[in-house]
């Protein structure tokens, strides 16, 4: 299992290089002169210029530049935003709970409905229930989430008036940020009515980020299923006797989770690029929103590193998926 | 053996015939699949839609009748017959608008997926035929690629080529083309090791000959399938940029950007919303169907129970 693991991250050393060098050649191709881009429209004296060149180590060639970048990065410099002035990584720390928080509950739901809704239509297929899930699935694949997002305050907030339309909590709470997700932050404040509006203001954005992985996951349930009842030891099980409950909630549905839990994984990039258009709906002060924002106001120390930490993180999440997948399938591990 | 009169006539088959007889085969496993013949029959209407966009549209897409502002549908209190769908915040008619959008989402589908579909099929040509440090390099690369969530490295593409149309499709075209090298690759390495490939070699092919006239045709079918796919999700990301501000600038109609427009509108006019993203929700949705067929009549490996 160590092997395994090494060679994995073995394996991830060049493609994270590569993302270096995306990142950092950039801002290289953007049109224009960098220290001209940082003075903004002040615009600088040539000594100026040349000062802040030699500061910002513009000066040396392309390579060493690399390797400064590099070496910063290590040291876990990001760079500091053009607007607000602050550390890209501190921004990033502090905004990154609300995405996280977002993209867990969005999974959470995508699981909890998507597997049984993939099971029940794999038990019962050719069903009514089967064609009319797998339908529904097939609308959520391809469903343009933005407007969706859209549908549903319109709903929901417009016609209804159940849910607010923006933002993590309602303004009138306020209290000290412990672990940044806002579900547990309201009960640890006290604050009567503090979580219920946390949840509420939770609910739609994470419905809206949760649709596309749900589909996936039921199409991807319902497929692994299939594959698995035909199997020898499935039929074997219900030879023997057993309860059809038994055999499908022992033998069939474990192997058949071994896929499905790969999905899920690897749902992450998807929930990435999802959070990207449900916070700028929903006016969600997370990542996605962040980047949005910075490449709107042409942030590019902000969007270089914001590109190449988010790549970096779903890199990590896919090697957990990965390695879960060797855990809970050693055939793979040999090989 | 002798020969029967039967397998003597197949042997003389025209060209022709084998393409007439292997499209009705494909035809016959596609309309298996009720759902992809009404997928196919939805993209065909909208393919006529956009090649007669001028013709079918009441109004011009980018005229705005003051006097006309918000009107909602014709079946809702205050619309008009002349305006079927209502019109948005400044009087242009939403149907004809739609009408001309599908142009833009057709255009888009077609120009990335053949950006994609071509360089991916080169990429992976040289990495499958190569093989050795060639695939090496070019898979890590690809790996890259595939690191960063499509939509953000092509919204970062876009931020640095610039917004507009051009460049969204440029951008989305890079971030897809790693799933048809990595596709053509795996195709070309399993072919290879067939012994045409090596008769053919054997018989004095050259190298381009072999890639692209003996082996890439034996490899078409997973890439028909994936360019189908990558139709519906370039349709949908770039009405994504659109909306995000990234992809076709106003006042183009493309479906994106108009749902852009309409954002502030949306607890007022209904309507505005509500169409540009059912148009974008229908085309995507036939394409995948089609596609699900598609798979199944090119592909009964990939085929899915």
């Amino acid at each position: 299992m160590v092997r395994f693991i090494l060679s994995k991250l073995l394996y991830l050393v060049p493609t994270f290089l590569g993302i270096t060098i995306i990142a950092f050649s950039f801002v290289r191709i953007l049109p224009g002169d960098p220290v001209l881009l940082m003075a903004g429209e002040r615009g600088v004296t040539p000594e100026r210029h040349a000062e802040l060149s030699a500061q910002l180590g513009y000066d040396k060639p392309v390579v060493l530049q690399y390797f400064d970048f590099l070496g910063r990065l290590m040291h876990g410099d990001f760079g500091n935003s053009l607007v607000t002035k602050k550390p890209v990584l501190s921004e990033f720390l502090t905004l990154f709970p609300a995405t996280v928080e977002l993209g867990l509950c969005a999974i959470i739901i995508a699981t909890l409905i998507g597997v049984p809704v993939g099971v029940m239509a794999a038990i019962r297929r050719g069903s009514w229930f089967d064609q009319i899930s797998m339908t529904v699935a097939l609308v959520g694949f391809s469903m343009p989430i933005f407007w969706w997002g859209l549908l549903l305050i319109i709903l929901f907030s417009g016609i209804l008036g159940w849910t607010p339309v923006s933002g993590r909590i309602n303004l009138l709470y306020f209290f000290p940020n412990v672990t940044g997700f806002m579900l547990i932050d309201s009960v640890l404040s006290g604050q009567k009515g503090a979580f219920a509006s946390a949840l509420s203001h939770l609910i739609l954005p994470s419905i809206v980020l949760a649709t596309i992985p749900l589909a996936v996951i039921a199409r991807q349930t319902r497929s692994a299923m299939l594959e698995v009842m035909s199997e020898d030891y499935v039929r074997t099980a219900r030879a023997k006797g057993m309860p059809p409950f038994r055999v499908i909630g022992i033998h069939a549905l474990r192997n058949a989770m071994i896929p499905v839990v790969t999905t899920i994984g690897l749902q992450i990039g998807v929930l990435m690029a999802g959070a990207i258009l449900t916070e700028t709906i929903f006016s969600w002060p997370g990542i996605g929103k962040w980047m949005i924002d910075s490449i709107s106001r042409r942030d590019y120390p902000v969007v270089q590193s914001g590109l190449l930490l988010i790549a970096a993180l779903v890199m990590i999440v896919n090697l957990l998926v990965d390695l879960t997948y060797g855990l809970i399938n050693p055939r793979i591990r040999v090989k | 053996m002798t020969d029967t009169p039967q397998s003597a006539a197949t042997v003389r088959l025209s060209d022709a015939a084998i393409f007439r007889r292997m499209l009705a085969e494909f035809w016959f496993y596609f309309s298996q699949n009720r759902g992809a013949v009404v997928g196919l029959a939805v993209f065909a209407l909208l393919v006529v839609v956009a090649v007669f966009a001028p013709l079918l549209a009441p109004h011009d897409p980018t005229v705005q009748y003051r006097e006309a502002l918000l009107l909602p549908p014709v079946w809702q209190e205050g619309g008009s017959t002349s305006y079927l769908l209502g019109t948005d915040a400044v009087g242009r008619d939403i149907l004809s608008r739609l009408i001309f959008g599908a142009q833009y989402s057709l255009f888009i589908g077609v120009v990335v997926v053949s950006i994609a579909l071509v360089g991916g099929i080169v990429i992976g040509l040289l990495a499958g035929f190569f093989g050795g440090w060639v695939d090496s390099v070019i898979m890590r690369v690809m790996d890259v690629i595939l690191a960063f969530p499509s939509l953000l490295l092509a919204l970062v593409l876009v931020a640095v080529l610039g917004p507009g149309l051009t460049n969204a499709m440029i951008a989305i075209a890079i971030v897809y083309q790693p799933h048809f090298a990595r596709l053509t690759r795996a195709a070309v390495m399993s072919e290879m090791k067939r012994e045409y490939v090596t008769a053919a070699r054997v018989a004095g092919a050259g190298n381009l000959r072999l890639m692209f006239r003996t082996i890439l045709p034996n490899c078409l079918a997973p890439l028909i399938v994936q360019a189908t796919l990558s139709f519906s999700s370039a349709v949908l990301d770039s009405a994504a940029l659109g909306f995000l501000g990234m992809g076709a600038q106003p006042p183009a109609p493309e479906w994106g950007t108009m749902l852009a427009e309409a954002r502030e509108f949306i607890l007022r006019a209904w309507w505005v919303v509500t169409f540009p993203g059912l148009a974008i929700l229908i085309s995507v949705l036939a394409i995948n169907v089609m596609g699900d067929g598609l798979r199944d009549a090119l592909d009964p490996k990939l085929k899915r129970s």
